[in-house]
């Protein structure tokens, strides 16, 4: 080859896909190297939705940190409060009285279903069909009702407290919930018809942006994504917590990593989870559902502790270091998101712009948690 | 060739099938509220910002300036002053101000305060033009609201 013809195959482009740009889904910005529309480099520029949440988690009071993990992954914000409260739950030794925990999860499984349909919505727009996202809304509207009138608030719920939850549910909450599970289990059909089956939705989905079960593991990539590589690793049944060891479910797992196989995983997982919250409704025992006598003020004693839940985006983990004051010495967050994008750069090489948006779609992203 | 006819017959069909179900939803009632014409009625628990309770009997609000509230704040954004008149049992609140820019609706100042001198209001329409506007004297806006 002449060195001509060289450089002439070599001539990219560096376009900027963000940070306002409507298929990232917040301030994400990506800068792409192109070769006409096949990317040779995309490199994740993170960090304009940074709050220094880690930070200040060191410099308040455990409880005046609350209302901040909310605020990190907020369209599943019960997950980060649950990993956290069940943190410096364990740094101070407080155990939850056995209402509170189902009540934990049922609320939190709620919220995973929240998630999914918002993600289903949200990413058949990034493949350019607009309607589903209108009727994964409806849906998702009625589970917000009804965690609306158990918590008080919509997204950034902030419920959970060291030994249990602020508010119990009431009759009308657990009706409408039993008639949300069989409304939703309804609606599955359709939505497998409207999108599954949908010959566009395929044609865009298999075989697009596979993602191997090696660079999940060397990303450390959870959730929906190592799932859908076919690696079943759920902290649900890998180091259960809370009440999961006691209910049955399955952990849905599709191995042709995919974007079929993430929104697959993501389907099922609607599915499971409202079975979770069935079983966990049926079995919701009477009682307190705070614990007694936990201290306004906590100082958990001296130490060191990580407590990993499995958020509706891969494994949330919080790690708490207590110099035995009341605040912690050490907050480190380790959120789903970060994980799942670092894959991306490797991942996306090679593809062409628009298959790309819809592996970056299926990562499930919510930039925020990327930032904290 | 039969495949290639099949995969286009069976690809139609999943969009005919998709225009059907959208076509079903068109005949479905509406779940969206007309906002500025109805407004919803907000759950009990729904967390707006914070207003103070008066005590029926005395006209009086309740809170007894203990401070628990403002410290329990996370973000600061309450301040307010007490006093104890002569010969009365308790104190009593002279000044009581919420700084509703920086408040983030957590409930932390509800749930301390002992004396359930303080709830949520249910007001969602909270659109101002200034940002004083957000600096609320809730002594005053409860005075308001009682006189009503
Ligand atoms: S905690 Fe209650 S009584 Fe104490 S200052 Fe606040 S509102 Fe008043
Ligand atoms: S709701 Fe939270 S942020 Fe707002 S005033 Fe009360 S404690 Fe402070």
């Amino acid at each position: 080859m002449s060195i001509e013809a060289q450089t002439l195959h070599r001539e990219t482009f560096i376009l900027n896909l963000g940070p306002q740009h409507p298929a990232t889904h917040g301030v994400l910005r990506i800068k792409l190297t192109l070769d006409g529309e096949y990317i040779e480099d995309a490199e994740p520029v993170i960090g304009y939705g940074h709050r220094m949440h880690e930070k200040m988690g060191e410099n308040r009071t455990y409880a005046k940190f609350l209302p901040n993990t909310g605020r990190m992954d907020y369209v599943a914000a019960m997950f980060n409060t649950h990993g956290y409260v069940c943190a410096v739950e364990r740094l101070a030794g407080i155990t939850v009285p056995e209402r509170a925990e189902f009540i934990r999860v049922i609320t939190a499984e709620l919220n995973r279903v929240a998630s999914h349909l918002l993600w289903v919505g949200a990413f058949l727009i990034d493949l350019g069909g607009f309607t589903p996202l209108l009727y994964t809304f409806d849906d998702r509207e009625q589970i917000l009702d009804l965690l609306e009138a158990v918590t008080g608030a919509r997204l950034t719920f902030c419920y959970y407290r060291f030994g249990g939850v602020c508010n119990d549910i009431d009759d009308d909450f657990i009706a409408g919930t039993r008639k949300f599970i069989a409304h939703l289990r309804s609606r599955m059909p359709m939505y497998h018809a409207l999108i599954t089956k949908n010959i566009i939705f395929r044609r865009r989905c298999e075989g697009i942006g596979p993602i191997s079960a090696e660079n999940c593991r060397k990303y450390g990539a959870t959730g929906p994504v190592i799932r859908g590589s076919g690696v079943a690793y759920d902290v649900r049944k890998a180091e259960p917590y809370s009440i999961y060891p006691r209910l049955d479910f399955n952990v849905p797992v599709y191995g042709q990593g995919d974007c079929m196989a993430r929104y697959l995983v993501r389907m099922d997982e609607i599915v499971e989870s409202l079975r979770i919250v069935e079983q966990a409704l049926d079995r919701l025992p009477g009682g307190p559902v705070m614990a007694e006598k936990v201290p306004r003020i906590l100082k958990p004693p001296k130490g060191d502790c990580y407590f990993n839940v499995e958020s509706a985006r891969g494994s949330f983990g919080v790690r708490v270091v207590s110099d035995g004051t009341d605040k912690a010495y050490r907050m480190k967050l380790r959120s789903p998101c970060f994980s799942n994008l670092s894959l991306f750069q490797e991942c996306s090489r090679g593809m062409l712009l628009a298959d790309a948006l819809a592996l970056l779609g299926t990562l499930d992203l919510v930039i925020p948690d990327i930032d904290r | 060739m039969w495949n290639y006819l099949k995969e286009i017959f069976s690809g139609g069909y999943s969009l005919l099938v998709g225009m059907w179900i959208t076509l079903r939803h068109t005949f479905r009632r509406p779940v969206t509220v007309q906002y500025p014409y109805e407004s919803l009625k907000m759950p009990a628990r729904y967390r707006g910002h914070i207003q103070l309770v008066f005590d029926a009997a005395t006209g009086q609000p309740k809170c007894v300036a203990c401070m628990a509230c403002a410290r329990a704040c996370p973000s600061n954004c309450i301040s307010l002053e007490g006093h104890k008149p002569e010969g009365a049992t308790r104190r009593v609140v002279s000044k009581y101000t919420l700084d509703f820019t920086s408040c983030s609706l957590c409930g932390l100042c509800v749930e301390s305060c002992s004396f359930d001198a303080l709830e949520f209001s249910k007001d969602y329409n909270l659109a101002a033009t200034k940002k004083d506007e957000y600096v609320m004297d809730l002594m005053k806006q409860a005075q308001g609201k009682q006189e009503k």
